[in-house]
């Protein structure tokens, strides 16, 4: 089993998130998204980590998920506070700002 | 895996620079301590101790600086914390800037004067629309959270300019970005819209560091390390595969154009400019522009110079695709904050043209840190009038309204007239003295025809800029148009800061073109 299918499975991961972000209408589920393309980094984090044979890649996937569970924080409260406003978190309904 | 143990033994505490670090240090040790004050002080002493605890963190924070740039200092800078962090000319010139930047932004921030209880809510938990809302709409308090976040954006700002590696990079971008979506939503009026800015800058801008962090992953895996010399190193002479490095760069490169507002990256810029409070708006247009362009420096000078002929056409159509979109779509936009969030496309179009001049005695660095200050400022105080013209439900932005105001407040439209020549670029002002030394550099480094498309996107730009001139001064005002408010000393400081350094820099620019060409970047 050779790394590289782990690269490649993350690259996979990526993309679902990032397709994810650009068609999803819930604010949750494109954040949902967004997280899942930090976690594929994070795979490939650990994946050079062990081609390279250096802990560098290990310790960054750390601080990747401290910096993922500051941004769930900041991110829910965001979307929390217009869901309460509009009882909807659908990212189509936010339409007030454009032109 | 042995390997791996014996690593994880040698592991030794790194040398800290405390004196270099210094001004970092007070500005995120003061965020800290402004956190904890927000916790114990009862509510009606917060304002008035958290905006005198801001503004001496930040005359303090310049005092350090000033003291360590002033004494005996390696030339050529040095890395401290590991190599992590790079205290070289170009860290404090922008270090400086940050700092006097976000004095006249906490000015801006903290007025009380133009809006009774400042423009941020008084409790941001209160749903809009509600009689609680319009209650508080009414009352003095303002949530003084946003002295400690501001405090954190900037010790990230200045983190993120000084990192000398990609990982302390990201941090820095984090620590500089979650504070602002925060900000963004805390508008006092016009809750609905100020709540939208801040949810689609947030998804927009974690997207954008996802982005960044796969750059950084796959160059880590590309040069087994995330320093930013040692990428130079590998890409120097190597057989290892160029997809790794290029698709890196690439991914690494959409991450900080996005946080620097360069089309076509800028979709959540005139959304958030327009939403956002104006003082914060103002915080983001100076200081973060400051931030992300200080970063993009780093990046390009210290790890992929010796790359840049095949990275640098990619760069050379963004530049183009920025500008053109700024001048064209600023032309049709009928809010005035839109139309500077417009006018900021365009202006970090003509500052990626100065981050890709990289001529090797570094004159295009010098030249883009110097238009960043210069910008930096005239951006600021133009907020800072936008936040005078009011009607009775806040702020009047959209651009009739703006009808005849100089009939109604002669200094007000002069002073705005002046700051848009600036931004315009007409002699006389730090913008015309801005953009001739990035165009200079540029012509330096052989991007005549990008200098060409720039000088007529600035012609277009100047419209825009010249035709709210003509609607201020040409226009008879509307009987129930808005009206100019008198400002308090905080926004009449914070303005007057902005015009003198956008007048001052525009006759005599040497001392600060000089300070701002002292070094390049530590490699």
């Amino acid at each position: 089993m050779t790394p590289t299918y782990y690269l490649l499975l993350s690259a996979l991961l990526f993309s679902i998130g990032a397709v994810g972000v650009l068609v999803r209408r819930n604010a949750i589920v494109v954040f949902m998204c967004v997280e899942l393309m930090l976690n594929a980094v994070n795979l490939s984090l650990v994946t050079f980590a062990r081609i390279n044979g250096s802990l560098d890649g290990q310790v960054m996937a750390f601080f990747v998920m401290v910096v993922a569970a500051a941004e769930v924080v900041v991110g829910l409260a965001i979307i929390m506070s217009i869901f309460r406003t509009r009882r909807s978190a659908s990212v189509d309904d936010s339409n007030l700002l454009k032109y | 895996m042995n390997l791996l143990v014996a690593q994880a033994q040698q592991i030794e505490a790194p040398e800290i620079d405390y004196g270099a670090i210094a001004p970092v240090l007070i500005v995120l040790g003061a965020a800290c301590i402004s956190v904890l004050l927000e916790a114990l002080l009862p509510k009606h002493q917060r304002w008035a101790v958290q905006l005198v605890l801001s503004l001496v963190t930040l005359v303090g924070a310049t005092g350090a600086l000033i003291l360590y740039a002033t004494s005996e200092r390696p030339a050529q800078g040095i890395a401290t914390l590991a190599g992590a962090i790079a205290v070289d000319s170009p860290s404090l010139f922008l270090w400086a800037t940050l700092l006097v930047l976000a004095f006249g932004s906490v000015l801006l921030i903290a007025d009380r004067s133009v809006e009774p209880g400042g423009v941020f809510v008084a409790q941001a938990a209160i749903r809009p629309g509600t009689i609680q809302d319009r209650a508080q709409a009414t009352k003095t308090g303002m949530q003084t959270e946003v002295f400690p976040l501001t405090l954190f954006a900037l010790g990230g700002m200045m983190t993120f300019v000084a990192s000398n590696d990609l990982l302390t990079m990201f941090i820095a971008l984090e620590v500089l970005s979650l504070p602002l979506y925060l900000l963004c939503g805390l508008a006092r009026r016009r809750r609905l819209l100020s709540q939208e800015a801040a949810v689609k800058y947030f998804l927009l801008g974690a997207f954008a560091s996802a982005f960044f962090l796969y750059g950084v992953a796959l160059l880590y895996g590309y040069a087994g390390s995330v320093k930013l010399s040692s990428i130079a190193a590998a890409a120097a002479g190597t057989d290892r595969s160029d997809t790794l490095l290029f698709a890196g760069f690439g991914l690494l490169v959409v991450g900080l154009l996005f946080k620097a507002a360069v089309g076509p990256f800028h979709a959540w810029t005139p959304d958030v400019y327009q939403g956002a409070p104006t003082p914060v708006t103002a915080f983001m247009a100076a200081c973060t522009k400051v931030a992300a362009f200080g970063g993009i420096l780093r990046v390009l000078t210290v790890a992929f110079q010796n790359t840049q002929w095949e990275w640098r056409g990619v760069l050379y159509g963004v530049a183009v695709v920025s500008m053109v979109i700024g001048a064209v779509l600023g032309l049709t936009q009928t809010d005035v904050k839109r139309m500077i969030a417009y006018s900021s496309v365009a202006h970090a179009g003509f500052l990626l043209i100065g981050s890709i001049a990289l001529v090797p005695n570094g004159e295009g660095v010098s030249a883009t840190m110097f238009y960043l200050l210069a910008y930096g400022f005239t951006t600021i105080a133009a907020f800072g009038i936008v936040s005078l013209v009011r009607n009775s439900d806040g702020e009047a932005t959209h651009l009739s309204q703006w009808a005849g105001l100089a009939k109604r407040s002669p200094v007000v439209a002069g002073v705005f007239t002046f700051l848009l020549l600036a931004l315009a670029g007409i002699p006389l002002t730090s913008g015309f003295i801005g953009k001739f030394v990035v165009f200079s550099a540029a012509i330096e480094a052989g991007l005549t025809p990008l200098v060409v498309i720039a000088l007529v996107a600035s012609a277009v730009a100047a419209f825009f800029y010249l035709r709210v001139i003509v609607l201020m001064y040409f226009s008879d005002p509307a009987p129930d148009g808005p009206t100019v408010s008198v400002p308090g000393a905080f926004t009449t400081i914070a303005i007057t800061l902005g015009a003198v350094v956008t007048l001052v820099l525009g006759l005599w620019p040497t001392f600060v073109l000089d300070w701002a060409g002292t070094g390049t970047f530590l490699s």
